[in-house]
This record gives C-alpha cells, structure tokens and sequence, in this order.
C-alpha cells in the first residue's frame, strides 16, 4: 500500500467510525432524552407510562404528606392552569424543599396517574436553581396577571 | 495600594503579550533573526514573572479580607479560616479568570525560557500563538471582569463564600483542572506553530508531549476529585452524575488522551503528523468549551458564578476566533504536510489509530449529549440527558477500546503479525470469558456492569503482560507509567461496574435507638443532638454500625445549616473498609419524632477513585521518563559540544 493509499484509508476509517457515534448518538437521544414538562402539559398529553420525564411546578401549599412508614412523601404540584399532578418521592427531601416555592422531580408516570419520583431537584440557594426553575418567577407574575385581571375583560 | 499594584502588572502582563505576538509574525515574515522577533522569548518570560505578582497581590487582598475591594467583600468574610479565605481568591468568577492567565503565562515563560529543541522560528510562532491566546484572556479580565475593582465605600462585612464550596477539595479542585486546560493551550500553541512554520517533525511532537502528559496528568487529577467530592458532599451516593459541567471536564480528558498517544506516534514513528495536529486543536477547543459552558451561565450549577450574558458572549467570541482561526489555519496548510511513515494494521500504531478512532468517537458522543439540550432549547423543547443516553453509547466505544487496550502494548512498531503474541491474547481471552461466565451466569449481574467486571478482570492483567520476559530493573520509567495507567484504568472499571452491580440501599425513618441494616452492616440510630461550629450550626444523628457482627463504630452524619449565606447541607458519613464503603445520610425529622436515614454499602468503590489516582501516577512517571531522557540528551550535546571546541583549540 502507498503512504496515500494509507491515509486515505485511515481518514475512512475515522470518519466512518465519527459519523457512525454520531448517527448512533442522535439515534439514542431521540429515544433517551427525559423530556420536561409542565403539570398542564403532562395533564393534557401524558408521557407514556413508565417513561423516564420530568416533572416541574409549584409544590401546592397544605398538600405534602408523609406515609406512616417515615420515608415516602406525596404532595401535589400545580402549574398555571387549574392542573394537579400527585407526586410520590421516597426518599430524603432536598435541603430546601418546602410547600409553595418549585420542584423539579425526576421520574415517570404511574399506571394510576400518580409521578413516580426517583430524585428531586429543588431550588439549593439563590445562586443555584434548576434551570427549569428560573422563569418560575415569570410563571408567577402571569398567575398573578391572569387573578387580577378576572371580570375585567 | 495593593489593588493598584495588581492591576497594573495585569495590564503591563497584556502589553508584554501584544509584543510577544508581533515578535513572533516578525519571526514568520523576517526571519527569525530579526530584532523583534528577539523579544519574543523575552517577553514571554517578564510576562509570566508580571501576572504571578498580579495573582500574588489577589491572594494577599483575600488574606487581610480587604472589604474595599469588590471581589473580596462579594466572595468573603472575616470569620472564614485562612485556607477558605485563599481559595475564595479563585473561588469565584473573576479570580478564576485569573489563575486561568497566571498559569498561562507561566507556562508560556517556561516553554520560552526552556524549550531548545525546536528550530527558533517555530518556537517563536509558538509563543506568538501562546501570546494571542493569552491576549483574549488578558482583554477579558481587564474589560468585562476586573477582580481589583474598588467599591466606592468598603464594606462593614463580606458576603461569604457558597459554604459548599468551603471544603479542601474544593480549595484545590479548580487549579488542578485549570492546570489541566492550560497545558492543552500550550499543546494548541504548538501545534499552530508548527502549522504556522510546516515543521510537523517527532521533535514537535517531543516538545510537545510533556505538555499533554503535564496537563493529562491535571485533568485526570481534577476530574477524580471533582468526582469524590460530588460523592461524598452531595450526599445523593452517586459519584457522575453525566451533569454537563462534569462532561466539560472529561471532554478536554478524552481529546487529551487521544492526543498523548498520536503525539507518541509521531515522536517515535514520524507518522500520524496531521491527525496530532488537528487533536491538538480540538484538545484545546474542549477546553474552552468547557470554560465557556462552565462559566457563561448556559448552564446552571454551583459551577457557574454569575450568570451574565456579556461575559458569555465574549468567552463565546473567543472562542470562535481561535478555534475557527486554528481550523482554517489547519485547513489551508494541512495539505502541504506530507505523509508520514506507513505501518500495517497490526502494529503498535495500528493499535493506537483504532484506540484514537474510539476515544474520539466516544468524544462525539459525549459532545453531542452535552449539547443537545442547548440546541432543543432553541426550539422550546426542555429536555435532559442523562445516563439511560450516556452509558449504553458510550460503552458501544468503550468495550472495543478496552480490548485493543489489552493488545496495542504488546504489538511491536511499524509492522507485528497477530501469531507472535496468539498466547497472550488466549490469555487475556479466556480470562474474559471465565469473568463473563462467572458473574452473568451465576451472579446475574445485569450487562453493563458485566461487560465492566469482566472486562476490568481481563485488562487488569493484561495491562502487565509488556513486562513479561524483560529485565524489570531495565525497563524504561515511561513503560512502567504507560502499564501503571492502564492498570488503573482497570482498577477504577472495577470500581465503577462494582459499584453498580453489587450496592446496597436502605432508607428508613428511625427513631432514638431503633435498629435496621444495610447489605453486611447493622445500623443502630443512638441519639440525635444539636451542635454547632465556627459558622454554622448542625443536628448530628449518633449511630454506631458494625460490620458482620464485629466491633461497632460510632459515627455522626450532619444536617448543616450555614449562616453566611443562609444555606443547608447535607454532611455524609463514610465508613471505609478494604473491601468497600458505608454511606451514611441523615435526612429531616417527621411528625412522629423518626428521623429519616439513607444507608448504602457500596463493595469495592474506592477502587473508582484509587484508578483515577494510578492513571495519574502512570501519566506522572512517563513525564518523569521524558524529562529525564530529555535532560540526559541535553547532557550529551552539551558534552558533545565541549569536546568538539576542545579538539578545536588542540588542533
């Protein structure tokens, strides 16, 4: 063989094998990527049961209850519309998890319509918010606009 | 006084860059005789000497915590221990920035004050290139992010440092991946420079491989830290989370990797020229990918200090205008380097040519996932990738790489047939398929972690098989770095598929003297009790856990809660033994007076991070083998040169 013939063959191979990751990344991520959604979305069109989402809203105030066996938690997270979906996490809460401020919950759909939690993400400090969490904020002041603004149209 | 001094050794430090850069294009137009071109080394060496006072007066600033000055009232306070007042110099944005130049430029001052093997011209490109790159920081620092800004009116009392960022882990995690990044700019600036002066030779790659080594070893170094921090402070059990600032360390790593052993190629072979140089530039381009994901605020984590879109952008600038200046650089001159030596499929560097197929096909894959979130964005789509994404496709690179791991060392250059080492790959084979059948058959361990315990298995005694039959006392230091490297690769596959296939978890809500247990250990809850410390204040779960039985050891996981700034963490317990490690979790209180414990016995995770460290010892011994080769040839021309004006004067 050449010494051309050879470097052909080796720029081949690697962009064969470059373009195969490639094709094989974009393959997998279309299948593997958890998808975000809002509780009004999930309500809408739910994911399919036991598919790896996420979860991301307002933890509603008065409904966080721990089970008897200590460790299992469910509340109810709530979105901009009229829209609940019940989350069951066991596990320890993050460290600044509370009823009315955001979450962020990893995990999939029940059959029965319940999140089934694995991790949660909660807001760590004022530097340190999940990225989903940030126009939380935003998603308030439009909750807020849309309360005062009843009976005005 | 002290914040002016600082100030204006940054910006005489960018004027010395400007110089360095215009000696080096006087070098490429004139010739490397002329008197510009002269300075360059000069000016590379008072440069350095400039930005080391620069930093040395940010350390002092945090030291005394002068609350006059911006940075240190945002990032401290007084009532922080001294160590933690230091590391806030770099814990934070602008002082990050910083040490980012001042490691740089005192690389930059070493290669100029010692780098003689290559022809001057090139070494004056070298530094030229070595000059721009600094200038974009040095622009950065001084335009967007000055750390020795005055605030009009000192402060009564700083802010404090993100308490968990108060940790020696910490203190010394970013330097050592900034050791790491900065040594691949030195490997981008040769290899430009040799684009530059068409003078891709084995010496480049010689010049050059200590630099890869250097910052390889770093890398290996911050990413193995970083990984137990995120351990054993997170307090989740985990030790990669995929997190995209985790994947902004290990993509630089696994250009790096790929590169070390191309550069290897080229320097013994002469082959692989342009494949060296375009890893050298995509080395350094992760490396300011990483700096750009890390520190714009695209991402968000405990990484990203400010969230400034300016900031962003101009890193984003920066980094167009060199990666997009390498490669076209690469593409108008990669034509004019002609082909190196050939070699067959099965030799050394055919083994190495598929190792560096994979790496960066694994590479691909790592980049993609990392980015493909910031691109669905674009279109609204919210999603994460996490590992169900990372660890399928990347172990489809990862086996095949392995295997030829196992091979490649024992094929000989340029030509081998398979038959001459046909009884060492019986070895490695059978050992594999013993190790497959053993935990898949009877253990059940699901297919990852099996492919990981065999293939660990497997490796792990191949990685010695170069040694048989030689003489160890005369077996060069690099050999034993490159076997002491891919034994730990072994050990930490061990670890990690171990980990996965063999830990226990246990969550429980207990009350004051109530008992459960976890894989081997029983647990038993004593006391819960408040404590506190210089700045903060804790509920500290008493526990005293023993192992099968034997004597019981007390321990006490914290739930911490910080004062400045208000924060809570999460403080976990490990009980280590030599064959794996307790995790103890102590989590709220419920109603009813329980308190919630998480506890896992993970078998044989330290391995995880006692691979990391033997990669990075392998890494630190082959540095110590090119040094010393490189010294001990200097010697001999030096000697060489004395005799030859001897003979002179007695002629």
């Amino acid at each position: 063989m050449k010494a051309k013939h050879q470097r052909l063959v080796l720029v081949l191979l690697a962009l064969v094998a470059l373009v195969g990751a490639a094709l094989l990344a974009v393959y997998a991520l279309r299948n593997q990527a958890s998808y975000f959604y809002l509780p009004e979305q999930m309500q809408a069109d739910p994911p399919a049961v036991g598919q790896a989402v996420r979860l991301g809203g307002m933890v509603a105030p008065g409904s966080l209850e721990t089970l008897s066996d200590g460790i299992t938690v469910t509340f109810t997270v709530t979105g901009r519309e009229a829209s609940a979906i019940p989350v069951r996490y066991a596990g320890i809460l993050p460290d600044l998890f509370v009823e009315g401020s955001g979450v962020v919950a990893e995990g999939r759909l029940a059959a029965d319509g319940t999140f089934e939690a694995d991790n949660l993400l909660a807001k760590h400090d004022e530097n340190y918010v999940p990225r989903e969490l940030q126009e939380m904020s935003e998603h308030q002041a439009a909750e807020m606009a849309e309360e005062t603004t009843v009976g005005l149209e | 006084m002290i914040a002016e001094i600082g100030l204006a050794a940054l910006w005489l430090a960018a004027a010395l860059a400007v110089l360095q850069l215009a000696g080096g294009l006087a070098a490429l137009r004139a010739g490397e005789n002329s008197d510009l071109a002269a300075l360059t080394r000069p000016a590379a060496v008072l440069q350095g000497g400039l930005v080391a006072i620069s930093f040395a007066m940010l350390l002092w600033l945090f030291a005394i915590t002068d609350l006059s000055v911006k940075l240190v009232a945002m990032n401290s306070h007084t009532a922080k221990p001294l160590i933690f007042k230091l590391s806030g110099a770099w814990g934070n944005h602008e002082g990050s920035m910083l040490l980012w130049v001042t490691v740089m430029a005192l690389a930059g001052a070493l290669i100029a004050g010692i780098e003689r093997r290559l022809p001057e011209k090139t070494m004056q490109a070298t530094l030229a290139a070595q000059g721009f790159v600094a200038l974009g920081f040095y622009a950065f620092l001084l335009l967007s992010s000055n750390p020795f800004e005055r605030l009009p009116e000192p402060v009564i009392e700083g802010l404090g440092l993100n308490p968990l960022l108060q940790d020696i882990g910490l203190a010394l995690h970013p330097p050592t991946l900034y050791f790491g990044y900065v040594g691949l700019s030195v490997a981008f600036s040769f290899a430009v420079g040799a684009l530059l002066t068409r003078n891709v030779t084995p010496d480049f790659a010689r010049a050059m491989r200590p630099w890869i080594l250097g910052a390889w070893v770093f890398l290996t170094l911050g990413i193995t830290a970083g990984s137990y921090w995120a351990y054993y402070e997170l307090g989740w059990g985990g030790y990669w989370f995929w997190d995209p600032v985790e994947n902004a360390s290990l993509m630089p790593w696994l250009a790096a990797t790929a590169l070390l052993h191309s550069a290897s190629v080229l320097a013994s072979r002469d082959a692989l020229r342009v494949w060296t140089i375009m890893l050298g530039v995509v080395a350094f381009s992760m490396s300011m990918l990483g700096t750009f994901l890390v520190r714009s605020g695209i991402l968000t984590s405990v990484h990203a200090f400010a969230v400034d879109p300016e900031r962003g952008s101009f890193i984003l600038i920066l980094l167009g205008l060199y990666i997009g200046g390498a490669l076209l650089l690469f593409a108008l001159r990669a034509g004019t380097i002609s082909e190196g030596e050939r070699f067959s499929i099965a030799s050394r560097e055919g083994a190495l040519v598929v190792n560096n197929v994979m790496l960066s096909a694994i590479l691909a894959v790592v980049l993609l996932g990392t980015l493909y979130p910031l691109l669905t964005e674009a279109f609204d789509v919210r999603v994460s990738v996490g590992p169900p994404y990372f660890n399928p496709v990347s172990a489809v690179f990862v086996f095949p790489m392995l295997a030829v791991m196992a091979v490649g060392p024992l094929l000989r250059w340029r030509r081998d047939s398979w038959s001459r080492i046909s009884r060492e790959m019986a070895l490695t084979g059978a050992l594999l398929l013993v190790a497959l059948v053993i935990f898949g058959v009877v253990s059940q361990v699901a297919l990852l972690p099996l492919l990981g315990l065999s293939f660990a298995i497997a490796l792990g005694v191949a990685s010695f098989l170069p040694l048989r039959g030689r003489n160890l006392r005369r077996v060069p230091i690099a050999v034993w770095g490159m076997v002491m490297a891919h034994f730990g690769v072994a050990v930490a596959l061990l670890g990690m598929a171990s980990e996965s296939a063999f830990s226990t978890e246990r969550l429980a809500a207990l009350a004051e003297g109530e008992r459960t247990s976890v894989g081997p250990w029983a647990v038993e809850l004593q006391a819960v009790e408040p404590i506190a410390g210089p700045n903060w204040t804790a509920m500290a779960a008493r526990m005293a856990v023993s192992y099968d039985d034997g004597e019981p050891i007390e321990i006490a996981p914290q739930s911490r809660n910080f004062w400045a700034p208000a924060q809570q963490t999460t403080e976990s317990v490990l009980v280590t033994r030599w064959n794996g490690q307790l995790y103890a979790v102590v989590g709220s209180s419920s109603n009813d007076g329980r308190w919630q414990v998480r506890l896992w016995w993970k078998p044989l995770v330290t391995l995880i991070w006692y691979g990391g460290l033997l990669v990075a010892l392998g890494g630190i011994l082959a540095l110590i083998g090119r040094v010393r080769t490189d010294l001990k040839r200097r010697a001999a021309v030096r000697k060489g040169a004395a005799r030859r004006l001897e003979m002179e004067k007695v002629s």
